[in-house]
């Protein structure tokens, strides 16, 4: 019986403790620990899910049935640069998927990627709610309004190292 | 109770407030099919999500479709169960489930007892008019269990089992959409989780999607193989069960016709485990006594309660989730392996052979007993005390294969000397019997006086969790019984919370003991089939000459020649273990 | 004087923060800043021009404005009285400017009582809504009604929930208080999921302290002292905004132990959605906040007797609970005297798409769609032809031309083939291809379903494949007889609201654009020329001059021809990739 040894920084598997303390380790919070957890580490590796798990007293096959309900909650660590494609119908009918044509060419990604440099992923995403500038794209927290595929090159480029 | 009226197929019938469509037509005869649904009555056990869709009936005044296991009938109602709407509506759901389903069932291993297969026979399916991409996953197979993820048609049962009924917490839908499917967490194989291998998840799969590993073809191999001694062992709940996979109805015990067939299939020796049930009784009711009676002389490092120690599945699951607790369960080991380490000491001594020229086969009901055998501690310089557990659903197959005709078969005694047992043996396969049997030996060598009835009523039943007292002339013998891990686990935490202050405790990891193991016949969702099991071991155990294990000959004889005393030296070489912590340290880097 | 900068999350993307910082500062070194007081509000809703400065009290309306512009602004309109002209709205019909936003198209025709902040106040200043009589209907509750008779005066109002079902709110309280327990539960549902609708955000942002007040008048009179807003993690702002304004309102005493001094209690914790479309269904949105997978269950039993932990749990979206105050403020008579019949007061939209004034709107119940379009939309974009007009997002339909005088309320959308749902629309045009249309939606509810129940998970997937197949060219008759019953059986059939909607987009795009799916199965051509499998380049012999630069910058070599010859598209060969269309400078190059 091979048993599953979890690695995790001490620094950090305190402050992962902390967290699931904070909500008085209440299985019943576990999509508000898990939100923090994200935001400590970038993402959701198995070893952060097995913690959770422990923590909150229940078993990580629900926390992993969990994570991957909820297209929020990533195990892949995400680029420096994440940049997120508004999918919403305003930009889809404003030729939002040919922007997103334009970034895979370029980037060399699938949906949900990064890229092998770390730089760069690529998502899609619900309405942001910026529809007066479909199509939207987000890179990081930063939102870029009326794109068009011939824009995409620009975008890049500001953020390439 | 309210009576409500409603009309079903044109039926005008009267039920109680809050039944279910379903129920309700099934009074009337009304048979609406069903997929997820599972409901055993007795043991309180319900599974309805309501996510096959296969159950839906048209009501009148309704927009869409009803799902008849969940929607409750409400006054005046007026269903239709089988008009073209409804008709159409569940072929084509049926086709959809078929069509991100493998047609390969020529070749499942669920072939002929699948409920998904039944269903589209009944349903007259001949072509999938919507085909497409099939949902594809990785195959995972570990000592007991193979799960062909492919096959999953979500009716959530096992999640049910694992986490509801055993709170094991191994299995869990996860992703969402076209990917959904119950799996371990991160997917990873069984063996990397806590799964404990009881096997009811398979018992309730109504498909090909859990199986158990298939050990068949080993065994018939091992029969040709003229340089082994090949000796198998049955377990007491099997003969309760075997019946049914010949078309027997439940209940009916086929203890002799086993006998006779596992003869001829080839095995040397036809043996029962029932004797190593006698063994453990003579070693656990050992133990029992000695913790009692240090207690009593005021021995503060003595644990009480006593846990039993028989099942494997329970053992796996302390191992995992109570490993702070290693210390209280009995350190005897399971008839399986007693029977093993005997066989493979004893009797190859007897015989004059080595012990790599033997091989100890068991029937087992139980997926559990195949990882049991498989541990390293119950091996001796890497051959194993058992070879191969098969499971009750695997000897039939055997018999099947070697064209033996099962019902015209004579009843057949079990060979000597490992093969006569006492009827305290025969009900360790029910929940409650293990702890019954203990008590009939126990309360002889503690009080010093015979029992005038063996019997112990209060100990039987299908109650979850059970508290009973016994007298043992004057001193009271708390006793608790839990079937279930999930109870299990209720009682554990009553210990560790220092709640409980029983003396013995019985646990199996089944509902309904072993009799409701996972290697059984599939009872698919009829707990009438378990009482029937249950029912037919204490009618065996009352038939018997002899119906307490200290009382078994050959049991006194092999203490003589062999043993020694119970708990000595040789039998804690031989019929005792040890438990590991399986828990999942969190590693700092 | 005040100037109103929008502070909505379009108008944030477009600077308006900097707009803000630079106003106040430019104000500040003039010396005017007991004069002119620069405000963040939430959304104005015409986000198509934004960022949107206001001046009040002469509603002078600057649009698409930019840092650049803020000199200007304060040297000129401020100070000299004078209107920067060249920022103002222009009607594009007239080309004349438009002076103030009451002149404007746009908002002339709309009924703000949701949104009656939004773009008015601070948001994050709760003196600014209690001086636009904020708290006021919580007060009167609390001291002058009994819960009976709020829920009476809600049932008498009409208000019907926002979130898409259009069950009647005052009803829905009833039946939460009837049900007996030691705690119940107000829930808002504020996990918009709808693609392309964003009305409760923008509430949330503009205006929190409606949807506090109301809950807590729903709390009072369901017998409930706890609130759970559900919001979507990705609306930051939204949720800022409201964790600034509980903290404020508990400040004050209007949330927290014995409000007003009244004996009730009431509190508010924020739970996070974590993108799951699905989470929008109360059932789902309750296990979602328990900590599980957001997988709806059967109803009954309804929330209202069996919720958030078992508890009676009384769910109301944002809109709805936005609209409670003004009804107690009001009166139901005034409240139910807008609208029609069946669908009293005022819907919020979502107006997007092919069409000149993207934004938000709230209109009266029973308004036309071509009033809607046309009048408050501007029309199409680019002079194009009107095509159809989706409503209800995944769950919706599409009207056509034909549905342009239809009175919009809750049953004619239903019985048009579509549904209100949250308030999504989203203006099609000729170019756009209906059968691509409903393959967006389908793929959008793939990618959402939860895969519990067979219909949705599996027939989703089948719908959408078939829809594939068609646009590939692959599709045939028999395909359009399997989308028939496969959408009808998964309506009928699938576990909730979101499966029993999910096939609408394409029964709907069947029942009205049928020819469009007989073009791409039949003909096997797109006739709007979207759907790039069907698409033909071809060179006109009249215009190629065998340049060869077509040839050259093929990809796949499928163009041949001698130099200064007729080139020739081979079609096997072609991936319609359009760089030839691109590279061709004779305009020989065309698509058919």
């Amino acid at each position: 019986m091979a048993s599953i040894n979890i690695k995790l920084n001490i620094e950090k598997l305190g402050q992962l403790q902390a967290i699931c303390k904070e909500f008085n380790n209440d299985k019943g919070e576990l999509i508000n620990v898990l939100h923090k957890a994200q935001h400590l580490f970038g993402y959701l590796p198995a070893e952060v899910q097995e913690v959770i798990a422990h923590e909150l007293n229940t078993s990580a096959a629900h926390v992993y049935g969990v994570v991957t309900f909820y297209s929020f909650f990533t195990m892949t660590p995400k680029g420096e640069h994440p940049i997120s494609i508004c999918m919403g119908t305003a930009c889809y009918v404003r030729g939002a998927e040919k922007v997103l044509d334009e970034f895979k060419r370029i980037l060399k990604v699938k949906v949900g990627e990064t890229t092998p440099d770390g730089q760069f992923s690529l998502s899609c995403l619900r309405c942001v709610g910026a529809c007066g500038l479909a199509p939207v794209v987000l890179v990081g927290d930063k939102v870029f309004g009326r794109v068009a595929p011939d824009g995409v090159k620009d975008i890049i480029e500001e953020y390439s190292k | 109770m309210e009576m409500i009226k409603v009309t079903i197929d044109n039926k005008v019938i009267e039920v109680e407030k809050g039944t279910t469509i379903l129920d309700a037509a099934h009074t009337v005869g009304i048979n609406i099919p069903t997929l997820c649904y599972l409901h055993l009555h007795d043991l309180n056990i319900t599974n309805k999500p309501a996510g096959c869709r296969v159950c839906v009936v048209e009501v009148k005044g309704r927009r869409n479709l009803a799902p008849a296991c969940v929607t409750e009938c409400t006054p005046g109602m007026e269903v239709s169960t089988h008009n073209i709407r409804v008709l159409n509506s569940r072929k084509t759901v049926l086709e959809l489930i078929l069509s991100d389903h493998p047609t390969d069932c020529l070749i499942c291993p669920k072939s002929g007892s699948c409920d998904l297969q039944s269903l589209a026979q009944e349903m007259g399916i001949r072509q999938i008019r919507y085909e497409g991409e099939q949902s594809t996953y990785r195959e995972d197979t570990s000592p007991a269990i193979i799960r062909d993820v492919d096959k999953c048609i979500m009716c959530r049962r096992c999640e049910m089992m694992c986490n509801d009924v055993q709170t094991v917490g191994v299995l869990s839908a996860v992703n969402r959409g076209f990917m959904a499917v119950v799996a371990p967490a991160f997917e990873r194989n069984l063996d990397h989780s806590e799964c404990t291998y009881c096997g009811q998840c398979v018992a309730v799969c109504p498909t090909g999607a859990l199986t158990e590993v298939d050990h068949t073809n080993n065994v018939i191999r091992t029969l040709a193989d003229p340089s082994k001694t090949v000796i198998v062992q049955t377990a007491p709940a099997v003969r309760a069960a075997l019946g049914e996979e010949f078309g027997m109805e439940a209940g009916t015990l086929v203890t002799g016709k086993m006998a006779a067939a596992l003869r001829r299939l080839g095995f040397d020796y036809v043996f029962d485990t029932d004797f190593a049930a006698d063994l453990t009784i003579m070693e656990e009711g050992t133990e029992l006594l000695d913790r009692i009676t240090r207690h009593l002389k005021g021995d503060t490092t003595v644990k009480l309660p006593i846990l039993t120690s028989c099942c494997p599945g329970w053992v796996s699951f302390f191992e995992h989730q109570f490993p702070d607790m290693l210390d209280i369960p009995s350190t005897a080991r399971s008839p399986q392996q007693m029977f093993g380490s005997i066989a493979k000491t004893y009797f190859a001594e007897k015989l004059g052979i080595k012990r790599e020229n033997m091989v100890v086969v068991s029937i087992m009901p139980c997926l559990a007993k195949k990882y049991e055998c498989s541990r390293n501690e119950f091996k001796v310089d890497g051959n194993p005390d058992v070879d191969f557990a098969v499971s009750t659903r695997e000897l039939a197959h055997l018999i099947k294969q070697a064209n033996i005709n099962f019902l015209e078969l004579p009843d057949e005694d079990f060979d000597r000397p490992l093969g006569d047992s006492t009827g305290a043996a025969v009900i360790f396969g029910a929940t409650g019997g293990v702890i019954e049997a203990a008590t009939r030996t126990a309360y002889e060598v503690f009080t010093g006086k015979k029992l005038d009835k063996v019997d112990f009523e209060q100990l039987r039943g299908m109650e979850w969790i059970r508290r009973a007292e016994v007298d043992f002339d004057g001193f009271p013998i708390k006793i608790g019984i839990a079937h279930g891990l999930g109870n299990a686990r209720k009682l554990l935490e009553e210990i560790r919370d220092g709640k409980a202050d029983f003396h013995a405790i019985e646990i199996m990891a089944c509902p309904g003991g072993c009799i409701g193991g996972g290697g059984q016949p599939l009872h698919h969702g009829d707990s009438s089939i378990l009482k029937a099991r249950t029912a037919a071991l204490y009618r065996e155990d009352a038939g018997k000459a002899i119906r307490k294990s200290h009382e078994n000959p050959f049991i006194q004889k092999l203490y003589e020649d062999f043993l020694g005393k119970p708990c000595g030296h040789k039998s804690h070489h031989l019929l005792h273990t040890h438990y590991f912590d399986k828990s999942n340290p969190v590693e700092i880097e | 004087m005040h100037l109103l900068v929008c502070g909505g999350t379009g108008c944030r993307a477009s600077e308006s923060e900097t707009i803000f910082h630079d106003l106040k500062t430019t104000i500040a070194s003039k010396g005017l800043e007991n004069e002119v007081q620069v405000i963040t509000t939430g959304c104005f809703g015409f986000c198509e021009k934004g960022p949107i400065v206001k001046v009040m009290p002469d509603n002078t309306f600057y649009t698409r404005v930019t840092p650049a512009d803020v000199t200007e602004i304060i040297e000129e309109h401020v100070i000299k009285g004078r209107k920067v002209t060249r920022l103002l709205y222009i009607n594009p019909e007239t080309q004349e400017s438009v002076s103030d936003s009451k002149h404007m198209g746009f908002y002339r025709k709309q009924i703000r009582i949701a949104l009656r902040n939004c773009g008015f106040i601070d948001p994050e200043n709760i003196d600014e809504y209690i001086g636009r009589d904020g708290y006021q209907a919580l007060g009167k509750c609390l001291t002058e009604m009994t819960p009976e008779q709020v829920i009476e005066m809600m049932k008498k109002s009409g208000l019907r929930g926002r979130g898409g079902g259009g069950f009647p709110a005052g009803l829905k309280w009833e039946i939460t208080r009837a049900s007996m327990a030691d705690q119940k539960y107000v829930v808002c549902n504020a996990d918009e999921g709808d693609p392309g609708a964003f009305m409760d955000r923008s509430i949330l942002e503009g205006d929190p302290h409606s949807v506090i007040e109301a809950m807590a008048i729903c709390g009072y009179c369901i017998d409930g002292s706890k609130g759970l807003v559900y919001i979507r993690a990705e609306y930051p702002l939204a949720i800022d905004r409201l964790k600034t304004a509980i903290g404020q309102a508990r400040e004050y005493g209007l949330l927290g132990d014995n409000i007003l001094g009244t004996g009730f209690s009431f509190d508010i914790e924020l739970r996070y959605g974590a993108g799951a479309f699905v989470c929008g269904e109360e059932t789902a949105l309750i296990h979602s906040m328990e900590g599980l997978r957001g997988e709806p269950t059967v109803k009954p039993p309804f929330p209202s007797v069996s919720g958030y932990l078992g508890k009676p749990t009384n769910v109301n979206n944002v809109e709805t609970f936005a609209n409670v105050p003004v009804i107690i403020n009001r009166g139901a008579e005034w409240f139910s005297s807008i609208g029609t019949e069946k669908s009293r007061g005022t819907k919020v939209f979502a107006l997007a798409g092919k069409i000149n004034n993207v934004g938000l709107i709230e209109v009266p119940m029973g308004i036309s769609l071509r009033e809607v379009i046309f009048e408050i939309g501007g029309g199409i974009k680019d002079g194009k032809k009107f095509k159809a007009v989706q409503t209800g997002g995944p769950s919706g339909g599409c009207l056509t031309a034909k549905h342009l005088d239809t009175p919009i309320d809750y049953d004619n959308l239903i019985a048009a083939g579509s549904m209100m749902g949250s308030g999504g629309m989203i203006v099609l045009d000729e170019d756009d291809c209906m059968v691509s249309i409903a393959k967006f939606y389908l793929d959008f509810t793939v990618e959402e379903s939860c895969g519990k129940c067979a219909p949705c998970r599996i027939g989703n997937k089948r719908l959408i494949e078939i829809l594939e197949k068609i646009c590939k060219g692959n599709g045939t008759m028999e395909d359009l007889d399997n989308l028939r019953n496969l959408g009808q059986v998964i309506k009928d059939t699938s576990l909730c609201g979101l499966g029993q909607t999910s096939p609408n987009p394409v029964l709907s795009t069947m029942d009205n654009f049928y020819h469009e799916y007989l073009a791409h199965v039949v003909d096997k051509k797109c006739p709007s020329g979207q759907c790039k499998a069907l698409l033909r380049y071809i060179i006109d012999a009249e215009n190629c001059v065998g340049c060869t630069a077509c040839a050259r910058i093929c990809p796949v070599n499928a163009i041949s021809g001698e130099r200064k010859g007729v080139h020739i598209v081979d079609q096997a060969v072609c991936i319609k990739c359009g760089a030839c269309l691109e590279k061709c400078k004779f305009n020989a190059v065309f698509i058919k």
